[in-house]
């Protein structure tokens, strides 16, 4: 991708940003209830105290002017105060965020180990049993609620099987000073296999749920993408040419079958953060999806706006990220 | 069946030149529909949902709502203990599984089809707004629609539930907000291409105005698609209705919806599954449904999206 190009990317990403950062100020205007009495909770103050607590709070501001405070706090990460935790909102978020973190790559791993082979062989051997029973799953996939999917997960495995733990990160006795604070990383840095192993019963679960209707998309995207490659001629070239098959397949039809494949991964990618909110309350996940799900309800809305916030910026990189994998992997494409 | 697909045409146009093709292609379509039985099943199965919810008070055996301890966590009737009064067993408060299902129905069809129209008719305007008249109005619904495509849809319902407040009339709205987007863009795009052909041109010299050009010539030509995408992400605002539900941020208790019945049930997982798992069949199955009607209608009505 030429470097102009990517700036002129960059640069239309700012309207959006502002755009978004104006919904997230606009969405938290609307909460019921006064900002002051939901900071104060059950605390009693003089009349006078909660004056000088709206001033501080900047709530005596007009609105454009707030809105003009709040981007300048978040562009440095200052979300203020979370109500519940009494700590600052960003070093709350980023001690709940390493699990997101290493549940999304998780679940993403599993979705491209399982969804573009089975994509390929559907294409491969169309209308074979393969490509109706992907086909079959492939629906099912889509169909399927997050929640519900991991609830007849738990019933098989652990209630049914007792194989795998019903939910957490890891078991008590098994845990490891935090690095990376992604726990398969850190138990092997620890040199402990019997509690990487641990970790990594905890994650199965969660993860395949989480994974399940991304591997269902892109096992559809890759199955037509790949049908298309088969049909063109540079493929029927290379079989003519008496190259073998798999190479042919491999080296000619899948590595040009693959870049929507790598669009719709990046995308979906960020649709996983959406889930992850689901599937860490079934599984009792202790990442930022939970964190969000409870300030809800705890009304701790400094930490649902900054939440939210940062989601709609991941999933607008994420998509950015898309467009330039699309470009590199395909230089018939300008951005 | 021909014949009289063209003595229907003929009739219905007699002004029309005799060379004119006379055939009603709505009545092809829908043969053509018929034939897939895959399609006509899932149409179904949907159609018996909607029925479902519409009829509740009368399909269902019991009150949704008449708690009894005495059947606290009743298996259903194929488990021992169960009995047929109670087909799929009870709830935590005794209530009837069966019963609250069928009403459950409800949530799900009013707010699967209210948030699909209502976004259908706001985006097919906007769309053909910014098609159509192209320049600033394009670009300001061009802003607002690539903004909120940043926002990934469960966060985005999950941020207005929390600032709203939970309630039907709230999850409609969240997810409308955002629905509308999807709709838009197709119907701008296909606007596009529709405004530069020959029909609307000749409408144009005609003297016709823009009104008259979007709504007489353009709309009923963009319909197809749209109608196939909405009925495409009917299935999507269902699973999203359930799932807001089930984190507590949808319809309230005691009101019966599939996606917290299943968030009830988990307390109970251990020693009565039924609870959680059943009501998360109606969901997949009505789901499942919905996403192979659409298939079938794509098929016919809009074939160029045949993957």
């Amino acid at each position: 991708m030429r470097p102009s190009a990517l700036l002129e990317r960059l640069l239309q990403l700012v309207p959006v940003l502002l755009g978004i950062a104006l919904v997230v100020f606009l969405m938290m205007q609307a909460t019921p209830g006064d900002p002051v009495e939901l900071m104060l909770g059950d605390a009693l103050a003089t009349p006078e105290q909660r004056e000088a607590l709206r001033r501080d709070m900047g709530l005596d501001r007009p609105l454009p002017e707030r809105f003009l405070h709040f981007l300048g706090n978040a562009a440095t990460l200052d979300f203020g105060q979370s109500f519940h935790h009494r700590r600052p909102v960003a070093d709350v978020i980023l001690e709940r965020l390493p699990a997101t973190i290493e549940l999304t790559l998780a679940a993403m791993a599993i979705a491209i180990a399982v969804g573009v082979p089975l994509g390929v062989v559907a294409a491969v051997r169309r209308d074979g049993w393969i490509d109706r029973l992907a086909t079959i799953l492939g629906l099912a996939g889509v169909s399927m609620p997050g929640f519900w999917l991991g609830i007849l997960l738990i019933l098989l495995f652990s209630v049914q099987l007792g194989w795998l733990p019903v939910s957490g990160r890891i078991g008590f006795g098994a845990e490891v000073p935090p690095v990376t604070g992604l726990l398969l990383v850190d138990t092997l840095l620890a040199g402990r296999p019997a509690s990487f192993l641990e970790a990594l019963r905890h994650l199965l679960l969660p993860a395949v749920t989480l994974g399940l209707a991304m591997a269902a998309l892109l096992m559809r995207v890759t199955r037509t993408s790949m049908l298309e490659a088969l049909r063109q001629d540079y493929v029927t070239f290379a079989t003519a040419k008496g190259l073998p098959r798999r190479r042919v397949l491999i080296r000619h039809a899948l590595r040009n079958a693959l870049t929507p494949t790598v669009t719709v991964a990046a995308i979906e990618t960020g649709t996983l953060l959406g889930g992850n909110m689901i599937v860490e309350t079934v599984f009792g996940w202790p990442g930022l999806g939970r964190l969000v799900v409870e300030g809800i309800f705890t009304r701790n809305y400094p930490l649902v706006q900054a939440a939210v916030l940062l989601y709609a910026v991941t999933y607008v990189l994420l998509n950015l990220l898309a467009d330039v994998l699309q470009t590199v992997l395909n230089p018939k494409v300008r951005l | 069946m021909r014949a009289e697909a063209v003595e229907e045409g003929a009739l219905a146009r007699p002004a029309e030149a005799p060379a004119a093709p006379a055939r009603s292609p709505f009545a092809a379509d829908l043969r053509e529909l018929l034939a897939n039985r895959t399609a006509v099943l899932s149409i179904a199965i949907v159609l018996a949902v909607a029925a479902m919810a519409l009829f509740a008070p009368w399909i269902a055996p019991h009150d949704p709502y008449e708690a009894n301890l005495l059947r606290r966590l009743q298996p259903p009737v194929w488990l021992e203990g169960g009995e047929w009064a109670h087909p799929l067993g009870c709830d935590q408060l005794g209530r009837d599984i069966l019963s609250r299902i069928v009403f459950g129905a409800r949530v799900s069809m009013t707010i699967g089809l209210l948030v699909v129209a209502i976004a259908a008719v706001i985006g097919t305007t906007l769309g053909l707004l910014a098609g159509y008249l192209r320049g600033f109005v394009d670009v300001l619904i061009g802003r607002i629609v690539d903004t909120l495509l940043g926002f990934p849809y469960l966060i985005f319902a999950i941020g207005l539930m929390a600032a709203m407040g939970p309630g039907l009339a709230n999850i409609v709205l969240a997810l409308v907000l955002k629905e509308w987007v999807l709709t838009c863009r197709v119907a701008r795009a296909e606007t596009l291409a529709a405004r530069e052909m020959d029909y609307v041109e000749a409408a144009r010299a005609l003297g016709a105005s823009p009104a008259r050009i979007m709504l007489g010539e353009i709309l009923p030509n963009i319909l197809s698609p749209v109608l196939v995408v909405a009925t495409f992400r009917m299935a999507t605002i269902v699973i999203l209705e359930a799932s807001l539900s089930f984190l507590g941020l949808g319809v309230q208790p005691p009101v019966p919806s599939w996606g917290s019945m299943v968030a009830d049930g988990r307390a109970f997982l251990l020693d009565a599954w039924w609870v959680a798992t059943l009501p998360g069949v109606a969901i997949f199955v009505l789901v499942l449904a919905i996403n192979l009607a659409s298939q079938g209608l794509r098929d016919v009505f809009d074939p160029r999206l045949k993957a």
